[in-house]
């Protein structure tokens, strides 16, 4: 194919704008207004690249979104790449570069390292939304105008769905990336979206040179090119006069037009060295009756009638195939239509918003009288191979062969087909491959091309990026991100921070030199040796109001809040209907008609839900009222046997004595100059307090304790401290040592599980499976070898298992694992069956490398008789 | 996406949305009187109809408040909205 700009004409371009891009190291010119395709064309480059596993040479089959062929990846001027894009529809640019592809494009980022696309979103609704921008489309625009006005925005429908939902993308053309994804809820939709040539299959019928004929009239009439020299046109329908006209009138030589309507056949193209069609082999008349249009295509000729022109342009058109993927995306039904050989909008279908127009509704101009031709049987005798070089689909490098051995292996669903063959699946979707593949399938098996059908239209019509559809949503904007309100001290001050849900929470403050390990060591030393601190800010709080407060924490909770006095804590479990423990906190008594609920930092949102659902729809009658107040408090766990003396320099006015401020109650109190909360409350197991002020004085508070903590060398520490503090306590950590299949009883947490009232999840834990003496139990364990340190996650066995016969039956696994200041040695927490029958035994812990041996222990390690939660105890 | 009719604040996208499944289960009046199936049959079995049901979601990111909708399973179109 040697295509040329003509002298004049292209109504899609401006003459006066040259353009030039790099295709493959080659400085390629054009006008503003070509697209990576035409301009190839322009220039005489015919070959874009080569086939995905046949590694055939391919050239520009068509004008428009529906190219198999040219696939291309390129680097906009901006840096930004994107890896797999029809060249049929890139807007050349000064300083854009453009690869072949062989099917498959590469991620890659700009040389800058950072992706600088400029990408959004936007919602929009509509009373009335046509898609399309054709002779149809304008006339169902100008129709449907509305008092409110219109407005026409180039862009590409990607999708419809429910409700008159539409997806679209629009590109703007400059030397970057630069798109918007448009949401449009739309009152009614109007597709008029066209209709796409289809192909006619025949031998080697994917030689750069074979092109659909209507985009040959296209290069002609937008572009300003004369695709070819000689050509010939192979066509079943009458829309190709108007080419053959505009063609010459490009003076191109039409050296033939072979009519299948006529019996007249292209059996197959030659070309030369490098692939380029050369000639087109015809068979006349007679030949038709070997092929008809439903025929078993598996008659050959003996090719001795066939005719050879040489040609450098071959121009083929099947028919056309209304765009009725939108229609299908909102579930519309399809018929074929023997009218025009094609499936149609099924006007019974059950869609009052949305109505398809034009050609889309099977209304295609100029078409004629279609004679269906599908594909032309290979020319001589009946081989093995006949068929691999039949073309269905050029993009995934499908053949009739292909689909032979899909449907010889008693894949007869066209759903089937398509997964086998792959026919369909490529990024133009099965545009020009899709009713060309039903219909070959229909012949094979003796069916109608409607009673095969086509497989599942799905959005999106065209390649769409991911980073396209999340638009701003990327990077640091990805998630929101809480902070608290001392957070800036904690990055001032080293802070290791680790993501629990949204919040960043410090995991360990580590000091110059010192590992993770150490510092948390120290961290943990320090909390129950003297006295340390941490942000406890991000704990869930959900304000409850309402004379019935008391009465729905009986619900919720497994243990009772209804008797709890006004000024003291509690520490709740909370279960799903299932039985199984969802959350815990510690809930505290404000007034008769006031509690402060706390849960685990990630949970609060789910907590909250939790709470409305079953105030709103099972227990309406209830006067409460929840209100997450997570965000209105500043928190600071002050920790340690040293507490009291900092909690007593900081509240002056509060009385800290054991007597007066005992284990589990919460006081007002003015705290560093603010009226604050002070709890009395600990998840260590050492004398503790949170101390709870306004956020807006969370980083003075914060400075504050540090302040009045200095002379005891108060530490700050993070979530992993934490974590093992109150691991050594056998505290479990919802969402770590629970998975939503255990109950409080497994936990050994059946003390805070009342007997006496119903509450969510009661029923459950009654049920037999919720007593089997072989539940997973929450246990401690101790490995012989105190250095070493389990991985969570760790499998446990038998001591006696074989490890070579698999599956190994389970025992349980380690939940926590820690090496541990205050032990001494490592240890963790592990889920075992029938754990706590099984305490004082050995179990093994089968590693990648190696075995290690470990002990069960109660999962309470440290202080069991908790004498350390009132200060340092008395000799 | 769904336009889902929120009783209390108008037609909204889905995503403002949480499910809750099917509608009218309510929790046992006496739960022990229940056998361990009838128990089970509370907690997790529920109707998968072709077409209209009843069904549950909250408004969570609008009004926050629960009510029930009917909705065609097969063209999800919405018919009669509780509160």
């Amino acid at each position: 194919m040697t295509g040329s700009r003509l002298p004049d004409g292209g109504t899609g371009i401006d003459r006066g704008q040259r353009r030039t891009f790099d295709f493959e190291g080659t400085v390629v010119s054009g006008f503003a207004g070509d697209t990576v395709a035409s301009a190839l064309l322009a220039n005489g480059i015919d070959v874009v690249g080569r086939s995905i596993y046949h590694d055939r040479p391919r050239g520009i089959f068509s004008a428009g979104p529906e190219e198999p062929n040219a696939l291309v990846q390129v680097r906009w001027a901006g840096g930004i790449s994107e890896p797999m894009l029809p060249a049929t529809t890139i807007p050349i640019e000064d300083g854009l570069q453009v690869r072949s592809l062989a099917g498959r494009g590469r991620l890659e980022l700009p040389e800058s390292g950072t992706d600088t696309g400029r990408l959004d979103a936007l919602y929009a609704h509509c009373e009335v939304l046509v898609i399309g921008a054709g002779a149809s489309g304008r006339r169902a625009a100008s129709n449907a105008r509305t008092a409110a006005g219109s407005a026409s925005i180039s862009m590409t429908a990607l999708g419809i769905y429910d409700h008159g939902y539409v997806t679209a993308v629009e590109r703007r053309p400059t030397p970057t990336t630069e798109g918007r994804l448009w949401h449009i809820r739309a009152g009614r939709i109007v597709i008029a979206t066209g209709a796409t040539e289809r192909p006619i299959v025949f031998a080697d019928d994917d030689r750069p040179g074979v092109m659909l004929a209507g985009a040959a009239a296209t290069y002609v009439e937008r572009y300003g090119i004369r695709p070819g020299e000689r050509a010939v046109i192979f066509t079943n329908n009458d829309t190709t006069d108007a080419v053959t006209a505009t063609l010459r009138g490009a003076g191109t030589d039409i050296v033939a037009i072979v009519d299948a309507r006529r019996g007249d056949l292209v059996v197959g193209t030659t070309g030369d060295d490098a692939g380029r069609l050369t000639g087109v082999r015809i068979a006349r008349a007679d030949y038709r009756a070997r092929s008809t249009a439903h025929g078993r295509p598996d008659a050959g000729a003996d090719g001795d009638d066939l005719e050879r022109i040489e040609a450098d342009l071959l121009l083929v058109s099947g028919g056309w195939n209304p765009n009725v993927a939108l229609w299908a995306h909102a579930r519309g039904t399809l018929r074929f239509d023997e009218r025009i050989a094609a499936f149609v909008p099924d006007r019974a279908g059950p869609h009052g918003r949305i109505e398809v127009v034009g050609a889309a509704a099977g209304e295609v101009e100029g078409l004629g009288d279609i004679g269906p031709t599908w594909v032309v049987p290979p020319p001589g005798p009946a081989t093995d191979d006949a068929w691999a070089t039949h073309y269905v689909d050029l993009g995934r490098d499908s053949t009739v062969q292909d689909l032979q051995r899909a449907l010889g292996a008693g894949l007869e669903s066209i759903e089937h087909v398509k997964r086998y063959t792959t026919i369909g699946t490529g990024i133009d979707q099965g545009r020009t491959s899709g009713v060309v593949t039903s219909a070959i399938a229909a012949a094979i098996l003796g069916q109608d091309v409607g009673a095969i059908g086509v497989p599942t239209f799905r959005p999106p019509t065209v390649p769409v990026s991911f980073a396209q559809l999340a638009a701003r949503n990327r990077g640091a904007l990805a998630d929101p991100i809480r902070v608290t309100h001392s957070h800036p001290w904690h990055e001032a001050n080293g802070a290791v921070f680790e993501d629990v849900g949204q919040w960043k929470r410090p995991h360990h403050f580590p000091q110059a030199g010192e590992s993770v390990d150490d510092a948390v060591l120290r961290e943990c030393r320090a909390a129950r040796t003297s006295v340390a601190m941490m942000d406890a800010t991000t704990l869930g709080k959900i304000d409850l109001q309402g004379p019935d407060v008391g009465v729905f924490l009986d619900r919720v909770y497994t243990n009772t809040f209804s008797s709890l006095k006004v000024g003291s804590c509690r520490y709740g479990l909370m279960c799903r209907a299932d039985g199984m423990v969802f959350d815990d906190g510690v809930t505290s008594r404000l007034a008769d008609d006031r509690f402060h609920m706390t849960t685990t930092t990630g949970n609060a949102a789910a907590v909250l839900d939790h709470l409305e659902e079953w105030l709103q729809t099972e227990w309406p009658d209830l006067r409460v009222h929840a209100t997450s107040v997570t965000e209105q408090w500043a928190t600071v766990a002050v920790v340690g046997p040293r507490s009291r003396d900092v909690v007593a320099g900081l509240a002056p006015s509060l009385d800290v004595s054991n007597a007066a401020f005992p284990f589990m109650t919460w006081r007002d109190a003015v705290i560093a100059g603010t009226l604050g909360r002070a709890f009395r409350i600990s998840f260590s197991g050492e004398l503790a307090y949170e101390l709870n002020v306004p956020t807006w004085h969370g980083l003075a508070l914060w400075e504050a304790v540090l302040a009045a903590g200095a002379t005891f060398g108060i530490t700050p520490y993070g979530t992993q401290a934490m974590h093992v503090l109150r691991a050594e306590k056998g505290y479990p950590i919802i969402g770590q040592e629970t998975d939503g299949t255990v109950t409080p009883q497994d936990l050994g947490m059946a003390w805070a599980v009342s007997t006496k009232k119903d509450f969510i999840g009661r029923r459950s834990h009654r049920r037999l499976d919720a007593q089997r003496p072989d539940r997973k139990q929450l246990v401690g364990l101790l490995p012989t070898d105190p250095r070493i340190v389990l991985p969570e996650g760790t499998q446990l066995v038998a001591p006696d298992a074989d490890l070579t016969v698999t599956p190994v039956p389970m025992l349980g696994h380690v939940t926590s694992s820690y090496d541990s200041a205050a032990l001494g040695r490592s240890f963790a927490l592990a889920l075992v069956k029938g754990g706590r029958e099984r305490i004082g035994q050995t179990v093994l812990a089968p590693l990648v490398d190696r075995v290690v041996e470990a002990v069960i222990a109660d999962s309470v390690l440290f202080d069991p008789e908790n004498r350390r939660r009132d200060g340092e105890p008395q000799p | 996406m769904l336009l889902i009719p929120c009783p209390h604040c108008g037609p909204r996208d889905e995503t403002e949305f949480k499910y809750g499944g099917q509608a009218g289960i309510a929790y046992p009046a006496d739960p022990d009187a229940l056998t361990d199936a009838e128990w089970l049959d509370y907690l997790f079995l529920r109707d998968n109809p072709k077409g209209p049901w009843r069904e549950r979601w909250v408004h969570a990111a609008g009004c926050r408040r629960w009510f029930d909708v009917t909705r065609d399973t097969l063209t999800n179109e919405f018919g009669d909205i509780g509160r």
